[in-house]
């Protein structure tokens, strides 16, 4: 950026003060960045190498792992059919929040919009079951979601309407389509933010010429909100993508999985493995294609946002 | 003749608009607070009045449940909040702490491998806790951090590392060059220029990136779920996941057992909305 070490040198204050500062500086770059860098290495860094060596292993995590396996594990997950089931419903919830939840959050964003009295009050009343914890979310709907029409809301609303009471989390058809509702109620309200965020920066001068030029309101939204609101979009999709890949604890308090795995994500079958069967390095070989799969999603996100300008300088 | 018309049409396709808008908004926040209003009515009826009337409003509202919690040592509300508290203050004032120096050195320095490292950093949010848990979980096994809330804190200050040195590393650099020549030209070191102009001048992005760990910290379930077995150190979420596995047949207990660990974060909420918001939106587009 700027050459600051050259100020000394122009004014002469007090010669020779350019070497101690640098080494100074140098002192304080370094213990700045060390707490960092040292809790960084160790918990986020470290942890991939090591369970990369032990996902070669079959082991229960007790006394060193000695049975080498190769990548047998690797080979194994692909072959059963819960994981399989896992990765469908990962790719289900994706496709779920792609093309309802975000398209939901952009419509509401724009409902909203700039300067609707009362929007705040409606931001936050969005927004309320982002902040809430996702234990909180998962009994909340695990009541309202009760089959029996006495004690589970939504069950009450159906029959008073003249429907038939759901299983809902009992049903293996019904369970994931559940479990969406909840995760669409607690994280719209994040999207519908961002996208906030974004309509914010479109000037409205913008839109303000289309209407002069007589585009009419649907036209204005498709033609000249949505591609300025391309960024967020992105965005917004790949934490969508992200998120969904990683579903845990609304999952496993809501359904732990079933029934019959009909509910099972990657991250409650790692678990399953991991903290249930003790069958470590089976569950490090699962947390590694996880970790693919969003390696994958994220190389594909920087692809798709890097702009011409900087093809050069990745 | 033609202007008035124009504008009364004008005037009722506004206010069309408006109406459909309004409906539809309202329509949505009824839903959002369906679940939230049933568990507040659950929690304030006793439990022969929700098996008799499970959806009508808690007219009187029954006080007996969410005083047993209060009251009860044995179901250690009181433990469970100090827990919570304790790691999110600790956690929250290291993410502080360390995420300011680092973006400060990453924003404001210039040294050998500057952006190697900061690749580094930027890595880690390809790997989020909920994929890692399970390696993190062997390192804290290695190091005896098992059944501690160092754990826990430790954990969590690690993978909130990334997101914030970016969301300040934008910050700091925002703050213009010359008010750092300045500094210098009156005998500040960098330090000096840190600690006394740099960080008062970005409060706000420091007080967002706060609100927002604690959020994080607060609500977060999976780590302490891992790392802590032994129920005296059982923070909130950890403790309403157990609470509604042991009492759950009684619904109006655990129902105000949530509403009770619901009420800290939506008073937090209501008086730090603006600062969530920012770090939110902030970590977003520059992440």
């Amino acid at each position: 950026m700027q050459s600051l070490p050259a100020i000394p040198n122009i004014f002469k204050l007090k010669p020779g003060t350019g070497a101690p500062r640098k080494s100074q500086d140098n002192l304080m770059i370094f213990l700045f960045l060390l707490p960092a860098i040292v809790l960084f290495l160790l918990f986020v860094v470290y942890p991939i190498l090591q369970s990369i060596y032990y996902s070669l292993f079959n082991w229960n995590g007790f006394g060193p792992a000695v049975d080498f396996v190769g990548l047998d594990n690797f080979r194994n997950i692909l072959k059963d059919r819960v994981f399989l089931i896992a990765l469908r419903n990962g790719f289900l919830i994706i496709a779920l929040s792609l093309s309802v939840q975000l398209p939901l959050s952009l419509i509401l964003a724009v409902l909203v919009g700039r300067d609707l009295p009362g929007r705040v009050f409606f931001r936050t009343v969005f927004f309320l079951p982002y902040v809430l914890s996702e234990v909180i979310a998962a009994l909340m709907w695990l009541f309202i979601l009760n089959p029996d029409p006495d004690r589970g809301f939504i069950n009450a609303i159906i029959i008073f309407l003249g429907g038939r009471a759901q299983p809902w989390l009992g049903s293996t058809t019904l369970v994931l389509p559940a479990i969406f509702a909840a995760l669409t109620w607690k994280y719209f309200g994040y999207h519908m933010l961002l996208f906030m965020a974004g309509l914010q920066n479109i000037p409205a001068e913008i839109e303000e010429a289309g209407r002069v030029d007589g585009v009419n309101t649907l036209q204005n939204f498709f033609y000249i909100t949505l591609p300025l609101l391309s960024s967020t979009i992105r965005t917004s999709a790949y934490i969508s993508v992200l998120g969904s890949l990683q579903q845990f604890i609304l999952v496993w308090i809501m359904s732990k999985g079933g029934p019959v795995n009909a509910s099972e994500m990657m991250a409650t079958y790692m678990y399953r493995f991991g903290f249930v069967r003790f069958q470590l390095g089976y569950g490090s070989a699962v947390a590694i294609y996880m970790f693919l799969l969003c390696l994958t999603f994220s190389v594909i996100y920087m692809h798709l946002t890097r702009k011409p300008d900087h093809l050069s300088g990745l | 003749m033609n202007r008035p018309t124009y504008h009364l049409s004008w005037r009722a396709g506004r206010f069309f608009q408006r109406f459909l808008q309004y409906s539809v908004l309202i329509v949505v926040a009824v839903i959002v607070f369906v679940p939230i209003v049933m568990l507040a009515f659950g929690a304030l009826k006793t439990r022969g009045e929700l098996m008799a009337h499970p959806y009508t409003p808690p007219v009187p509202p029954r006080w007996e449940n969410i005083i047993a919690i209060l009251r009860t040592p044995r179901y250690s509300f009181w433990p469970m909040l100090r827990n919570s508290l304790m790691v999110m203050v600790t956690t929250t004032a290291g993410v502080l702490v360390l995420c300011s120096m680092a973006a400060f050195v990453f924003a404001r320095m210039e040294f050998r491998f500057k952006g190697l490292a900061f690749q580094l950093f930027t890595l880690g949010l390809m790997f989020p806790i909920n994929i890692a848990i399970l390696p993190v979980y062997f390192v804290l096994r290695q190091l005896v951090l098992i059944d501690n809330l160092w754990g826990v804190i430790i954990v969590q200050t690690a993978f909130q590392l990334s997101g914030n040195i970016i969301i300040l590393r934008g910050f700091f650099a925002a703050i213009p060059a010359e008010l750092q020549d300045a500094a210098y030209i009156d005998g500040c070191n960098a330090f000096d220029f840190f600690w006394r102009i740099l960080l008062p001048l970005t409060k706000p992005a420091l007080a967002a990136v706060a609100a927002l760990t604690m959020i994080i910290s607060w609500n977060d379930l999976l780590v302490p779920l891992v790392v802590i077995n032994n129920d005296k150190l059982w923070p909130l979420p950890l403790g309403v996941m157990q609470f509604q596995g042991q009492y759950g047949q009684d619904l109006s207990l655990v129902s105000a057992f949530v509403a009770l660990s619901a009420i800290p974060t939506i008073i937090f909420y209501i008086f730090a909305e603006r600062q969530i918001i920012s770090g939110l939106t902030a970590g977003a587009v520059k992440g």
